[in-house]
């Protein structure tokens, strides 16, 4: 076992050397919540190359949108991290208020949108100045984060109110609430940010709002034969770029739906390792990735074929997940 | 780290409405339009029995055990209400274990609270329901977990948020049956829960094809404390066992079992393994978000008894939020109606089972310093929710005012 690790790594870092210049090799990311480290996957030979130490408690991670940093939140640190991809060295801190969970980079990099879950406010930071740019108020357990398209809107989900909250970024406040299933977990704006998908783990379901209306205007249901209602408890949404697929990780029930975003059909449930909860695409749309919390590994999704293809072990945990393409 | 100062412990005060009407004042609310804030009064009567001069807890409960949770909650509700133009008030009375229940619910229903949540015995839960005052009244059952109350004595203004007996015997023994433990040694105590704990240990036992191999009843009304090591090993000799189930619900000798029994066995029931809601090391499905929101705001751990408190607050603030109404008698129909779910951190979501009005939810079989599992076990099917597998079932109930209707 410990041997053939040894050789897989190995090979590994052969083949990494070897194809050192090819172009466009993926690197995928994933944060350890229990371990407090960062596994690096080579999306090439799918092996875990490193595994990087980070604060406390890493859950939410996304890629600064010229690729060379990764914002991770390190919850128990109550800091948003900042690492340096070449040098592998976190550079420094943001303030990002008290436990921060997830986050969303507006679409222009400029702005990090933070939940602080402890605290019921979602903060805004600057990112080249490093400062607080605003703190609204929102629900209890502020989580999922995402910024529209056109950066007019900055959402978030609250746990326990059970709410999207909608935050115009100009006018820095909340100007409207939507009411989704118990426990939204994630959000995700289409690529035209028409629509927001909401996940709802204690619902069991996910809601798509439209954007113009902010109002609810479908609710997507999942059935997996021989597994028990209250386990199907959806977390995670990526939403493919061209408008053909959701996939939604279904945490406990250990499956990922694919849902048709036109009809709003479920397709097909893909079952992937143990209470999948995070998802992450590749920039060219072939691949998706899962974090699977209690197997503590990662599931590698060909979005083509709807297949799982790989399993990938790394830490304790596993929450965050993002793709350098 | 922050830019502008927070408001100190959100809500923690008694001057809730105030807080709350600022917050509102504050917000940018749901609409453009001016509305009428929803106010929601919640009464909280609580009654804590003395404990008897023997008994060996060492942990004195905090003062504001089961208040605190309730509190907690009235603030969650709080924020979610001033996106709502709703606002909850928390209207807490105490009474002495020998005071007058009947007047403090009298006192609270003058004052409007539709909503009662009773955090005290058995007999106060079963005396208020009674009342005529109580008649177009909720009460939430937030402590007793006795089985009449949602049995014979259940009735149609009464709610169980706390599990019953059943419940928490049925959580236990699926796991001991599970472990392939099936042969149990019941040592009951001298009162009278403990014969109810001890029944409920019996019936569970029957449902899940468990034995009862030896049954011993622990007389002793003085403190055990200094005795314990040659009394105990004398007093569990008992033929071939997997478990010893104690049924000590005060909290007399239970804990001095562990280690102590003739065999190496180990002890589960009211002491060692114990069935619970809650629990200081409870983390998964969020609840380490609950457990530090808690300590934030109480300055110690959320016991099993601020749980039940807070989700009996939590029940009336989801349902106001989910019917966008402040009107009691609509949240009340809410409640009661299949329509009617939320989540509590423990995973599967809660509801209410119309047939005795008691609140569907997942039990933790918790140790000193580690949650061990949750019930209900896999394999324990049911055709409606596994939450189901628990306690008193629709054909099983006694309850006949609630009316056996399909949930």
């Amino acid at each position: 076992m410990t041997a053939a690790r040894f050789t897989g790594i190995s090979l590994a870092a052969l083949i990494a050397a070897t194809v050192a210049t090819a172009a466009s090799a993926q690197t995928i990311y994933v944060s350890n919540e229990k371990d407090n480290t960062l596994s690096v996957i080579d999306g090439q030979t799918m092996a875990v190359t490193d595994t990087i130490k980070v604060g406390k408690r890493p859950r939410g991670i996304t890629l600064s949108k010229d690729g060379s940093q990764l914002f991770i939140c390190a919850s128990d640190d109550h800091a948003v991290q900042v690492l340096d991809l070449a040098s592998k060295k976190i550079v420094h801190n943001l303030p990002s208020g008290e436990d921060p969970e997830q986050f969303a980079l507006s679409p222009d990099g400029k702005h990090l949108i933070i939940a602080n879950e402890d605290s019921n406010i979602v903060t805004v930071v600057d990112v080249p100045t490093r400062k607080v740019a605003f703190q609204v108020d929102v629900g209890v357990e502020p989580e999922g984060m995402d910024v529209s398209p056109d950066g007019r809107w900055g959402v978030n989900t609250s746990e326990t109110t059970s709410m999207v909250h909608w935050i115009d970024m100009e006018k820095r406040e909340v100007v409207d609430n939507t009411l989704v299933g118990p426990r939204p977990r994630y959000a995700q704006f289409t690529k035209d940010g028409s629509q927001l998908w909401v996940s709802s783990e204690i619902g069991g379901t996910v809601s798509v709002i439209d954007t113009g209306t902010r109002k609810v205007t479908k609710v997507v249901d999942f059935h997996i034969k021989g597994v028990a209602k209250d386990r199907i408890q959806p977390v995670g949404v990526k939403l493919t770029d061209d408008g053909r697929y959701a996939f939604v990780a279904l945490g406990p029930a250990n499956h990922v739906a694919v849902v048709d975003a036109k009809t709003f059909e479920v397709k097909d449930y893909l079952l992937v390792g143990r209470r999948v909860w995070q998802l992450a695409l590749t920039p060219d749309q072939k691949t998706l990735y899962t974090t699977n919390g209690v197997s503590g590994d990662v599931s590698v999704i060909d979005v083509d074929g709807l297949k799982v293809t790989k399993t990938v072990k790394v830490g304790r945990y596993p929450w965050g997940v993002a793709v350098k393409g | 780290m922050m830019t502008k100062p927070r408001l100190p412990g959100l809500l923690r005060s008694a001057s809730l409405a105030a807080l709350a009407a600022v917050l509102l004042a504050g917000t940018p609310g749901a609409g453009a339009t001016a509305q009428t804030v929803g106010e929601i009064r919640i009464g909280l009567l609580s009654q804590t029995p003395e404990p008897p001069p023997s008994v060996a807890n060492p942990d004195e409960p905090a003062a504001d055990d089961g208040l605190a949770g309730a509190t907690l909650a009235i603030a969650d509700n709080n924020t979610t209400g001033k996106f709502l133009k709703q606002t909850f008030l928390l209207d807490s009375v105490e009474v002495p274990p020998d005071g007058d229940a009947a007047a403090a619910l009298r006192e609270l229903a003058g004052r409007g609270d539709r909503f009662v949540i009773v955090d005290a015995p058995g007999a106060t839960v079963e005396a208020l329901s009674k009342l005529p005052e109580a008649r177009n009244l909720l009460l939430l059952n937030a402590n007793a977990p006795d089985d009449t109350l949602r049995g014979s004595a259940c009735a149609a203004n009464l709610v169980h948020v706390a599990p019953s007996r059943a419940m928490l015997a049925d959580a236990l023994g699926q796991y001991l049956v599970k472990k392939r433990w099936p042969r149990w040694f019941l040592v009951t105590g001298r009162r009278p829960e403990d014969k109810l704990y001890a029944d409920a240990i019996r019936r569970t036992a029957k449902r899940f094809g468990a034995q009862i191999v030896a049954e011993k009843e622990w007389t002793a009304e003085s403190d055990v404390n200094r005795t314990a090591e040659s009394e105990i090993p004398v007093f569990t000799q008992a033929k071939a066992y997997d478990v010893l189930i104690v049924a000590d619900e005060v909290g007399e000798f239970g804990d001095y079992l562990s280690y102590r029994t003739a065999d190496p066995r180990p002890v589960a029931g009211t002491q060692g393994l114990v069935p619970t809601v809650w629990h200081r090391t409870h983390e998964q499905w969020g609840a380490a978000q609950l457990q530090s929101r808690f300590k934030a705001a109480a300055k110690r751990p959320m016991t099993a008894r601020d749980h039940n408190d807070w989700t009996a607050v939590r029940v009336v603030g989801e349902a106001a939020a989910r019917t966008r109404s402040a009107d009691p008698d609509r949240l009340i129909a809410f409640i009661q109606s299949p329509d009617f779910t939320m989540s509590a951190f423990r995973g599967a979501p809660l509801s209410l089972r119309p047939w005795d009005g008691q609140l569907r939810q997942p039990v933790l079989l918790a140790a000193d310093r580690s949650v061990v599992s949750v019930s209900p076990q896999e394999g324990f099917l049911h055709p409606r929710t596994e939450l189901d597998s628990l306690g008193y079932d629709q054909p099983e109930t006694l309850c006949k005012t609630r009316g056996k209707t399909t949930p």
